[in-house]
């Protein structure tokens, strides 16, 4: 049985009261809940507060370049399926930077996890403002406020029939988890937009602003694969924001799509000295 | 040489230039000559003024000429373009197609399209029409042109095959009953030679990575690369790899760096653009320590420049590409052999160092076919320098992606293997992958990742001499310029002059003392290189301080001829 322990415990460069803290305890109960062993885990990540989250966690990890989460993840699962591989990036990460890899990642449909810590902000680079940073927020850049229209990760998701999009919240440990496990255990690119307030550079979106508007979707409200009803409901935001799975399907997945991988891992194949002759006759 | 004849096919890109190109080079390489070929292109479909030309010999030939005997002309453009590059030679033109205000000499007139409709009964049949006239000029065996269209229009069935050889034998007899003096190029088919093979730059990359094992390609189209992500993915089933068309070239190679972490033999394909947009990724490798080869095709820049023609501009950016330092491996390869070889050498570079491996080509070598000694896949190693699950077993202490080592190099074990937990990260980090940024540890991580780069330089080789020793003239070289340096040295010393040729491959790091040896004797050095500002020239005075007391150089988008050289030689008045 691989307990939370398995996991370790580190020293983090994360702020105290940081939502990134609830985000790492659920992923680990889910980790141990789900029996999966550090060794057969791969965590890629990208830069930003949420990119340092897999150096807190006791696992395989590939921390890489900002806004390039998917990429290496969606590629080290096609070359050892056998690995549980989940991404893990910010909103600049996820959805500014690297916006083109997630939609990208979405058509190709890889079996791998995408946790995206939402805080609405930029962390690292101390306060910018993000593609979900609510319009008229003031920033050192944006004196005036934001002007930008806010983008919405689960409606895009949904309107690219992405496998499995669902929400959580980091103040919400029990239910994250519980999100991360349907994530991980569905097959296809799961999208888990997390709630994640940032105690240090967002002052609108706090923990208090987040528990007085979040309230669990119904699981029976409609079928989770009705993807207008699903669209529709990704729509909501304000007084009330819905978290839990909004949409689901099942569609085939990349790698399933690839024959050579039914033999096992791509990285066990070995070179075919006598073919490569055949085909270099072919050039006499 | 006494066979050295050019035939040069002219028309409109659409008009099936390939086709004659490739079915005439196949022909005239199994009649037993030595072919090279080269094409030049417009960055169009349809339209525009493209050639496809034949250079063939009996006796081994390395690069392309300048004068032609047969111009096939498809179009008005054709005769407008090269007639003036034809001393005594025959345009085979059909002039109820093109159009012709003047007459000349050397025109002879083929009714292709008649001939086509006549015997195959219809137009798609007139560029076999051709190739057959041209073989009947040559006086060449008819038989082995049409061995040659029954293998290539194998797969599309018995009548196809009889049309194309009775058109083709229409077209032979044609010239063979027409042209006025009878046999115009009285050729003796020469021995035929048993180990050759007719292939290009790009397909040869192509092989080489298949040769070496790869599991994981990533790319994003662009010219002149795209043959190599072509011809690979048309062999991926037979080969159990995966190809996978990113959606920019930053995927493409953030991609092969997660497959390769995992333990992929992994390779991206790409040109100057969009290597400019791999830097970043580049810099991953560079510091997480993540072997991975990039294929990179120059062509003439900046931004889209000319996509269809070729430069060696792109040297100096290749090797200082992405912020910080790092090691990285640069490979130039100046023929097909290299180019099997070299990239099947390059993972393995790539793995023993943990480090990327750049190799360069460019569109003349992409795209020209050479007649070379046939590759052998059996010549190659496969060395992956990972841990075994049984050395895993009898380790003594936690392992360590980024163990410090008197090498430098860290046992690389992989995500997934029992016992084992690997970290990688592009921040500084300590022994385990995790960010470290304290000064102690930057400066050893430091060390341990540029120690690799000297070790990597000691094991390069020097570069090859082409004729004696100690001439005095020395022409120097590097990457796909082999061929015409080659030539330009034989026909200088055939003119009485002294003079050979040092061509690199290994362009990056430079063995510098290998090097000093060798050039630090008297004597003029020329060097010669298909772009602007001589950069290998300045890369070289920087790594060994030794001086050229000229440069030849061309960026118009052409490659170098040998003539090109010698004319330029001469020019610069330094013999
Ligand atoms: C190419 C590149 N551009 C910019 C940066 C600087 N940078 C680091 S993290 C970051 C944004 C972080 O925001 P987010 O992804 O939302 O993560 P958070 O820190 O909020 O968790 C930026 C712009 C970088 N590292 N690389
Ligand atoms: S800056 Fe914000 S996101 Fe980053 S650690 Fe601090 S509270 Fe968390």
């Amino acid at each position: 049985m691989v307990s939370v322990e398995d996991y370790g415990n580190f020293d983090t460069a994360w702020c105290p009261g940081c939502g990134d803290f609830g985000i790492l305890k659920a992923l680990k109960r889910a980790l141990a809940d789900m029996d999966k062993s550090p060794d057969e885990m791969l965590l890629v990540s990208g830069i930003g507060q949420s990119g340092k989250l897999p150096h807190y966690l006791k696992c395989n990890f590939f921390n890489g370049l900002h806004g390039r989460t998917l990429p290496p993840a969606t590629a080290a699962k096609i070359s050892n399926h056998e690995l549980t591989v989940m991404a893990v990036a910010g909103d600049g990460d996820c959805y500014g930077e690297g916006g083109n890899h997630l939609i990208h990642a979405i058509r190709r449909n890889p079996d791998i996890t995408v946790l995206v810590h939402d805080n609405q902000i930029y962390g690292l680079t101390k306060g910018q403002a993000s593609p979900t940073t609510q319009p008229g927020m003031k920033t050192k850049i944006n004196k005036e406020g934001v002007f930008n229209r806010q983008l919405n990760p689960l409606a895009l998701a949904i309107s690219q029939d992405c496998s499995f999009v669902a929400r959580s919240f980091a103040g919400d440990i029990e239910h994250l988890s519980e999100m991360i496990k349907k994530a991980v255990e569905h097959r296809g690119l799961s999208l888990l937009d997390i709630l994640q307030p940032c105690v240090t550079f967002n002052h609108l979106n706090t923990f208090k602003w987040y528990s007085e508007r979040v309230y669990k979707l119904d699981e029976n409200e409609y079928p989770l694969n009705d993807r207008v009803k699903a669209f529709e409901k990704s729509l909501e935001w304000g007084e009330r924001i819905p978290i839990g799975v909004f949409y689901v399907n099942d569609r085939p997945v990349f790698e399933e799509s690839l024959d050579v991988l039914s033999s096992g891992p791509l990285i066990r194949n070995k070179v075919k000295t006598d073919s490569v002759n055949e085909l270099i006759d072919g050039f006499m | 040489m006494k066979v050295d004849l050019t035939i040069k096919i002219g028309g409109a890109a659409g008009q099936g230039l390939d086709t004659i190109g490739s079915v005439l080079s196949s022909t005239l390489m199994k009649c037993g000559f030595f072919v090279f070929t080269t094409q030049f292109y417009l960055s169009r479909i349809r339209g525009g003024h493209n050639t496809f030309q034949i250079r063939i010999s009996d006796e081994a030939i390395k690069a392309m000429d300048e004068k032609v005997d047969i111009l096939i002309a498809l179009d008005r453009a054709s005769i407008e373009n090269h007639l003036d590059e034809m001393s005594d030679g025959v345009v085979i033109v059909d002039r109820d197609t093109v159009k012709l205000d003047d007459d000349f000499d050397s025109l002879f007139h083929v009714p292709l399209l008649k001939i086509a409709k006549d015997t195959g009964g219809n137009k798609l049949y007139a560029n076999s029409v051709a190739v057959g006239a041209a073989m009947g000029l040559l006086c060449l065996d008819f038989d082995v042109l049409s061995n040659v269209l029954s293998s290539i229009f194998e797969r599309k069935g018995q009548e196809i095959i009889d049309n194309n050889i009775k058109a083709a034998k229409a077209g032979y007899d044609y010239a063979r009953d027409n042209y006025p003096q009878g046999c115009k190029f009285d050729i003796q088919q020469p021995e035929k030679h048993s180990n050759k093979m007719l292939i290009a730059g790009n397909e040869s990359v192509g092989l080489g990575a298949l040769a070496a094992g790869l599991h994981f390609l990533s790319a994003y189209p662009m010219t002149p690369s795209t043959g190599v992500m072509n011809y690979i993915a048309g062999k991926a089933g037979k080969f159990d790899l995966v190809v996978e068309q990113a959606e920019d070239e930053i995927a493409a190679l953030n991609m092969a760096i997660g497959a390769s972490f995992t333990g992929a033999r992994s390779m991206v394909t790409t040109s100057g653009g969009g290597f400019c947009l791999m830097v970043e990724a580049l810099g991953l490798a560079g510091i997480t320590e993540t072997p991975v080869v990039i294929f990179q095709a120059q062509r003439p820049g900046p931004a889209t420049g000319l996509p269809t023609m070729t430069e060696q501009g792109d040297l100096l950016f290749a090797i200082h590409a992405a912020q910080g330092e790092f090691p990285r491996c640069v490979f130039a390869p100046g023929t097909p052999e290299d180019c099997f070889y070299m990239t099947a050498n390059a993972f393995n570079i790539a793995e023993k160092y943990q480090i990327p491996v750049i190799v360069m080509s460019d569109q003349y070598l992409a795209d020209s076919m050479f007649t070379c000694e046939r590759f052998d896949a059996s010549k190659v190693s496969v060395e992956r320098h990972l841990l075994s699950d049984e050395e895993i077993k009898d380790m003594q202490e936690e392992y360590a992606r980024y163990r410090f080592t008197s090498s430098g190099i860290s046992p690389r074990a992989l995500p997934g293997q029992a016992g084992v937990l690997v970290g990688a990260d592009s921040d500084e980090h300590d022994e385990f992958g995790h960010i470290d940024e304290t000064q102690e540890n930057r400066i050893k991580m430091v060390h341990k990742r540029m120690n690799k780069l000297e070790l990597l330089r000691n094991e390069m080789p020097a570069p090859e001499t082409y004729g004696s020793d100690d001439a005095e003239l020395t022409l120097i070289g590097w990457g796909s310029t082999y061929g015409p340096l080659v030539e330009a040295v034989d026909i200088l010393r055939e003119e009485g002059h002294s003079a050979n040729l040092v061509h690199f491959t290994h362009i990056h790091p430079l063995p510098a003392e290998k090097i000093k040896e060798m050039l630090g004797k008297p004597g003029m050095k020329v060097c010669v290189e298909n772009n602007r500002t001589g950069q290998f020239a300045r890369l070289l005075m920087v790594e060994t301080g030794i001086e050229m007391v000229d440069n030849v150089l061309r960026y118009d988008g052409l490659p170098f001829t040998p003539q090109f050289i010698v004319d330029s030689i001469k020019q610069k008045e330094v013999l």
